[in-house]
């Protein structure tokens, strides 16, 4: 009797297994730093799971369309925190995962993909915009979903540019990546024509975001701060260290409007995007995950949908292949922008309109009209293939 | 000789307008309306007001109603076209945006974008009858000329899905280039058209093989590549000229059904997506959605004849007679 029960035992696996094939499994790691940057705003202070809350809907996307194809994707997350050795934690990533999304500064991603070099395993760069990952630091084995900070200077200088507003105040806060954003503001400006009237530094001279009484002396300070500029458009803050850039809105000497990283922004996302059916990736989002959708959850959510696109694409679960269609001119892949994205050649960067917004709303969607370029429109934004200094390897 | 040409057009001219008599409605995305025009005089006779964000729009079977799905209101509102006013709603799911009826006009489909599913519903009942789990973010919607398949895109899947009418199971699903739009097939059932927005390229499918044998592609020049968007399709009864609406490129381009080559492009106004030929197939109407009007196009003459101003972000176009 109980040896009957055996034998039918394994007959049904037998019939199961081969009624439907199991599905091909594609594992993708999520490689996060932990420790969550402080914002002037309340409302941008970051969720603990940004980024990673990106990532899994895009899961959840390819696997929607994975059940059709038979084939499952799964996502496997870690943080490290600034002691951890990121080298060692990211190759047993590696060893589980042939793809691994990133979220990690310039230096962090660079150890990683060395130490990844001879592995095959693809890298995702949805977190760091620094431009040197894409020109003198470039990988052969990282391809960069984030907009780098060139391209998201250069969306906001076509704008103000068409706009009229020709002559710009540019305040840059004393740290090292709040100097990178003003060098690439300077480079938009003379890039589309306009004029950097002045330049005055806000040095970070320590002291909480938040206090009980703080908007009482910030009211004092920016207009000080901002009396006896020449005569000048719009006021252009350089503060990705967040600072100060969010107290100068309504508080300038003059009254001008201000952009940059306060006033009008450019980001790949902003959760008020509505256009060329965002609002369903949002309503998606929000349902999923109970808040609303940054940038850095659409660059993960990018990233992940990139491997779905190309695991469809090519219907299998060969990373090797999957990789050479990524890398090859067949690619694109559509993001909520309007346009399809695709990887610029010379060095793995993707090809994204960026978003001006204001907190509210979506102002504007560059490249702007009137810019036009030889090949895409979408390379008049940041370094291009003649300026590049990337020799991939 | 000149006089002689004018009073040979105005003849013609003549001869043409009564057997064109027909009303068209236009769903008004943005302007939360419907414009209800006269193919005689081309002329805007109403403007009606409906819910929230109109998109899919077309006449019942009978032509007795026109269904428009309001999204951002979760139904299909129902105007009757002798008042021209909303007389009924539908039980749609949520966030409809396409929808297809069977040609007993007994049985409708909706492609819910939100909720990734396709709604059955009763129209007789008015009651819904079930669900169709798709790929993500289901919008084109068609059935093939026998009854026997129904076809849904799903613009993140970037599949055309196979549903049997009967079991209401998926039995194939073809993978396209990326956002498909809109799905038609030829008249006789020998070809599925697809049309991928982002991808820029309308697949042709063997319905019998159920997979892509074909693929249009696009080029204008002097236009980015990345600015052709082909999404509205439509083909002449005998399958012999199809047009298809390229988005923000503002063209039209006019197809040959057989060999797939694009004769010509058309252009027409800004972000042009969807269409309806007149049911004599004389005239094609197209939204174009920026420039908030409808382009009249000649079929035979390959012409656009006429603009006609609508209302704001004009998205579908249904076209029946009288």
């Amino acid at each position: 009797m109980f040896r009957w029960l055996i034998g039918t035992i394994a007959l049904s696996m037998v019939v199961t297994g081969a009624l439907a094939a199991d599905p091909v499994e594609i594992h993708i790691g999520y490689l996060g730093h932990a420790g969550i940057k402080s914002t002037l705003s309340l409302i941008q202070q970051p969720a603990d799971n940004d980024g990673i809350a990106g990532a899994r809907l895009a899961i959840e996307d390819n696997n929607t369309t994975g059940k059709f194809l038979n084939q499952r994707f799964t996502l496997d997350e870690i943080k490290v925190k600034d002691s951890d050795d990121v080298a060692k934690v990211a190759t047993d990533l590696a060893g589980r995962n042939d793809y691994i999304i990133t979220d990690l500064p310039a230096d962090a991603l660079l150890k990683v993909a060395d130490a990844l070099r001879d592995r095959g395993t693809m890298l995702l760069n949805a977190g760091a915009i620094d431009d040197r990952l894409r020109e003198q630091d470039c990988r052969a084995n990282v391809i960069h979903i984030a907009p780098t900070r060139s391209m998201l200077a250069d969306a906001l200088g076509q704008y103000l540019v068409w706009k009229q507003w020709k002559r710009w105040l540019l305040v840059t806060g004393s740290h090292d990546q709040d100097k990178l954003y003003a060098d690439a503001l300077r480079r938009a400006a003379t890039r589309f024509g306009a004029k950097i009237v002045q330049e005055r530094t806000f040095e970070d001279t320590g002291g909480a975001r938040r206090t009980d009484s703080g908007v009482t002396l910030i009211q004092r300070q920016m207009p000080v701060f901002t009396q006896q500029a020449p005569a000048y458009d719009v006021l252009v803050a350089a503060d990705e260290s967040e600072v100060f850039a969010n107290y100068l809105p309504y508080r300038t000497w003059d009254p001008r409007p201000v952009a940059g990283s306060a006033g009008l922004v450019p980001t790949s996302w902003d959760a008020a995007h509505d256009q060329w059916g965002a609002v369903q990736i949002q309503n998606r989002f929000v349902k999923l995950n109970m808040r609303r959708m940054t940038a850095l959850d659409m660059q993960a959510w990018t990233a992940a949908r990139t491997i779905g696109e190309a695991t469809s694409r090519t219907n299998s679960g060969d990373p090797r292949k999957v990789i050479a269609f990524l890398k090859g001119k067949d690619f694109s892949i559509a993001a909520f922008k309007g346009t399809r994205l695709t990887l610029r050649d010379w060095n793995l960067q993707l090809r994204q309109p960026i978003l001006l917004a204001d907190g509210r709303m979506v102002v504007s969607v560059s490249p702007q009209e009137g810019f036009l370029h030889q090949v895409s429109e979408l390379d008049t934004l940041g370094v291009d293939r003649p300026e590049t200094k990337c020799k991939l390897q | 000789m000149w006089r002689r040409c004018l009073l040979t057009g105005m003849l013609v001219w003549l001869a043409a307008t009564p057997a064109s008599a027909f009303v068209a409605y236009v769903s008004n995305e943005k302007g939360n309306t419907v414009t209800v025009i006269d193919t005689d005089s081309w002329t805007v006779t109403k403007t009606i007001k409906v819910g929230q964000r109109p998109r899919g729009i077309e006449f019942s079977r009978d032509g007795k109603f026109v269904m428009v799905a309001v999204g951002d209101d979760d139904t299909i509102q129902v105007i009757d076209t002798k008042t021209q006013e909303i007389v009924d709603t539908l039980p749609s799911g949520p966030d409809p945006e396409l929808f297809t009826q069977d040609a007993a006009g007994k049985t409708m489909y909706v492609a819910n974008e939100n909720d990734n599913t396709v709604t059955v519903i009763d129209l007789e009942k008015r009651a819904r009858l079930g669900d169709i789990q798709v790929g993500v973010e289901p919008e084109g919607m068609t059935i093939s000329p026998d009854g026997k398949i129904l076809i849904n895109t799903s613009e993140t899947t970037n599949m055309a899905h196979f549903i049997d009418t009967t079991t209401r199971q998926i039995v194939a699903n073809v993978l396209v280039d990326s956002r498909p739009r809109f799905a038609q097939f030829k008249r006789d059932g020998s070809e599925l058209w697809v049309s991928s927005e982002i991808g820029g390229t309308v697949s042709i499918i063997d319905p019998v093989k159920r997979e892509v044998t074909g693929k249009i592609t696009f080029e204008i020049p002097g236009l980015r590549n990345e600015a052709i968007q082909p999404v509205g399709i439509g083909m002449t009864k005998d399958g012999k000229t199809a047009f298809v609406a390229l988005g923000p490129a503002n063209r039209v381009a006019v197809v040959d059904g057989a060999t797939h080559k694009v004769l010509k492009y058309l252009l027409v106004g800004q972000r042009v997506w969807h269409m309806d030929f007149t049911p004599d197939e004389k005239y094609l109407m197209v939204t174009n959605g920026v420039s908030n009007d409808v382009s009249v196009i000649d079929v035979a003459a390959q012409k656009v004849i006429k603009t006609i101003q609508v209302g704001e972000l004009p998205w579908g176009i249904t076209i029946a007679q009288p």
